[in-house]
């Protein structure tokens, strides 16, 4: 199929050269082969180039065959002129043969190049659809209890104690936080694919990075125990703070969503060593930070690490909800910076994701002794 | 002493009705615009102590308008945004924004940013002595003290908090920072402000990675509260 691929030209090229190939190899055995064994083999060759090739080269081989056939097969040979009555039919038909051959196996296969473009376009809408049903029950779970307990508050009917109605009012405002988290994912999403995503590189302390992520997201972690090993005198990074604290956040959330409770997640950072030959007097250089976050929960299923970074992909193992937009997202934040991330299962247990991102790092010692 | 009176800039009326009862009920004055020229209008005939003031208006640039505002009104203008777009933040500050909020906000948020806006504007500072929570400034001895403990602090980070305390609960952006502090040839050299920050939270914070003076506002700058 990949030969379809290649250019024209290339395809006019091995056309021309089989059929010379070929005929020049009857021509050696000419002694031993009839001249309408020859039509047959010939016949043979132009079918395979028909499968494997456009109309136009085959075409091209087809009556490429058939003037070499007559010039050098047919008697009187090394003459185009044919003597016999049943030898001009014979060539004849040869011709008709071969081109209609090139023209049947061409219009075969466009259609069923039509009926493959059919089937995917049906899976495409099968999938949006099965995505929008999925995201439009993400985002109507928070509404319909924001609209529903808000109604409940208005009626006045309902003698609800203080406690019940701050109960309540506690309900929608955890709702209306996750609408605008999920929202905040899919204008991310769009951000990504519309390519509208511009990185605003800027020296960022990792430190500072990541307790910012973890002060975000310490409330809903429960008895999970969120962790930070970084040296303390880690160098600047370049980097897109905004991006890179999306990317941790959603990496974390995931972490604490999808671990049980007393699960301990490990933020861990460190700069790749390149021993590249850096000048001593360089003060920034090019290299890769690594981050990785783990934690000791259950891990993930063997087929599911393959999947995790799909677009609205979500574990079939958890109850958990979520638009399936957060990993895909982390992997597309990372790639847009040029990095790469993976998922592995550590071995003691539990989970690790490790991104790999290049950037420029800062040795700010020098700043120091003022 | 009479109410303050805020005015709300913004063309959304779910957003101008939120806005209302949630400064009546802190005993502000409010009136609204829905839209640039309306808000201009107003706040030309009445002045208010504060402008709330949408980016995202249907007849004009809010940038447009602040810049407008900020030719005579020099009461604070607090900027409301749907995105949070540092850039249009960045530029909002240049043009002379005491401070912004992106949407969906806290009630509690825009309330505390609405009294350190009003409280910077009242408290005519003629004190050499600036305090905050713990920390204590003294602009004519040059010292610093945490919890009544004198801290020792290098030139450079001496005049990074003086310019903190003295700009308290404003956001500042690091083009404003480095240019104070290193001059208009740095403005690009964040790397510097973000060493010296370090430098400062170790010096004045009680946990350094939970800062609780020095702010980091991504992006855009650093809010000392």
């Amino acid at each position: 199929m990949s030969l379809r691929k290649r250019s024209l030209p290339v395809q006019f090229l091995i056309s021309i050269l089989s059929v010379c190939g070929v005929a020049g190899i009857c021509f050696l055995c000419s002694a031993f082969l009839d001249y309408r064994i020859t039509a047959f083999v010939l016949l043979v060759t132009v079918s395979i180039l028909a499968v494997l090739f456009d109309i136009f080269p085959v075409l091209t081989a087809a009556a490429l065959s058939a003037v070499i056939w007559d010039l050098l097969f047919i008697p009187p040979r090394f003459t185009f002129f044919i003597e016999k009555t049943e030898d001009r039919i014979l060539f004849l038909t040869y011709f008709i043969i071969a081109s209609v051959n090139a023209v049947l196996t061409y219009k075969l296969r466009q259609m069923e190049k039509a009926a493959r473009d059919k089937e995917e376009k049906e899976n495409a809408i099968r999938l949006y659809n099965t995505l929008f049903n999925s995201l439009s029950h993400e985002l109507k779970t928070p509404i319909s209890t924001i609209i529903g307990l808000t109604d409940a508050l208005k009626d006045d009917d309902n003698k609800l104690s203080h406690e019940k109605k701050q109960e309540l009012l506690d309900e929608i405002s955890i709702a209306s936080l996750r609408l605008n988290e999920q929202v905040s994912n899919l204008l991310n999403m769009s951000r990504l694919e519309s390519g509208q995503l511009k990185l605003k590189n800027d020296w960022c302390d990792v430190n500072e990075l990541f307790h910012t992520v973890v002060e975000k997201i310490k409330d809903r972690a429960g008895s999970r125990r969120i962790s930070i090993a970084v040296s303390p005198t880690f160098p600047l990074v370049k980097l897109d703070a905004g991006i890179m604290e999306q990317i941790l956040y959603n990496l974390v959330n995931n972490a604490v969503q999808y671990t049980p409770e007393k699960t301990s997640i490990l933020l861990s950072a460190k700069i790749k060593d390149h021993k590249s030959a850096l000048s001593t007097t360089e003060t920034h250089s090019m290299q890769t930070l690594i981050i990785r976050v783990s934690d000791d929960g259950p891990g993930f299923q063997p087929e599911e690490i393959e999947k995790v970074f799909l677009k609205f992909y979500r574990s079939k193992h958890s109850g958990a909800g979520g638009t399936g937009l957060g990993l895909s997202i982390v992997k597309g934040f990372v790639e847009a910076q040029k990095g790469s991330v993976h998922l592995h299962n550590l071995e003691a247990g539990g989970a690790e994701f490790v991104i790999e991102l290049p950037c420029e790092i800062s040795d700010t010692s020098f700043l120091h002794n003022e | 002493m009479s109410k303050e009176h805020i005015l709300v800039i913004d063309d959304e009326t779910q957003m101008r009705k939120l806005l209302e009862i949630a400064l009546t009920s802190h005993d502000y004055k409010v009136t609204e615009a829905a839209n640039a020229k309306e808000g201009i209008i107003m706040a030309a005939n009445h002045p208010p102590d504060l402008i709330l003031l949408d980016l995202g208006l249907p007849d004009e640039n809010g940038q447009e308008v602040l810049k407008k505002l900020r030719t005579w009104f020099n009461n604070p203008v607090i900027i409301l945004s749907v995105q949070k777009e540092e850039e249009d933040i960045v530029e909002a500050l240049d043009h002379g924004a005491n401070d912004y909020l992106t949407k969906p906000f806290r009630t509690n948020e825009l309330i505390a940013r609405i009294r350190t806006a009003l409280r910077n504007v009242s408290g005519v500072k003629n004190n050499s002595v600036i305090v905050c929570d713990d920390l204590s400034m003294d602009l004519a001895a040059r010292t610093v003290k945490r919890s009544n403990e004198l801290i020792k602090l290098t030139a450079t980070e001496y005049s990074l908090l003086a310019l903190f305390m003295k700009n308290e609960g404003r956001v500042l952006t690091h083009q404003f920072l480095l240019k104070e502090i290193w001059g208009p040839g740095y403005i690009e050299d964040t790397q510097y402000l973000r060493v010296f920050i370090g430098q400062l939270r170790k010096k004045i914070e009680v946990d350094p990675n939970r800062p609780k003076h020095i702010i980091t506002e991504s992006g855009v700058g650093y809010r000392f509260s």
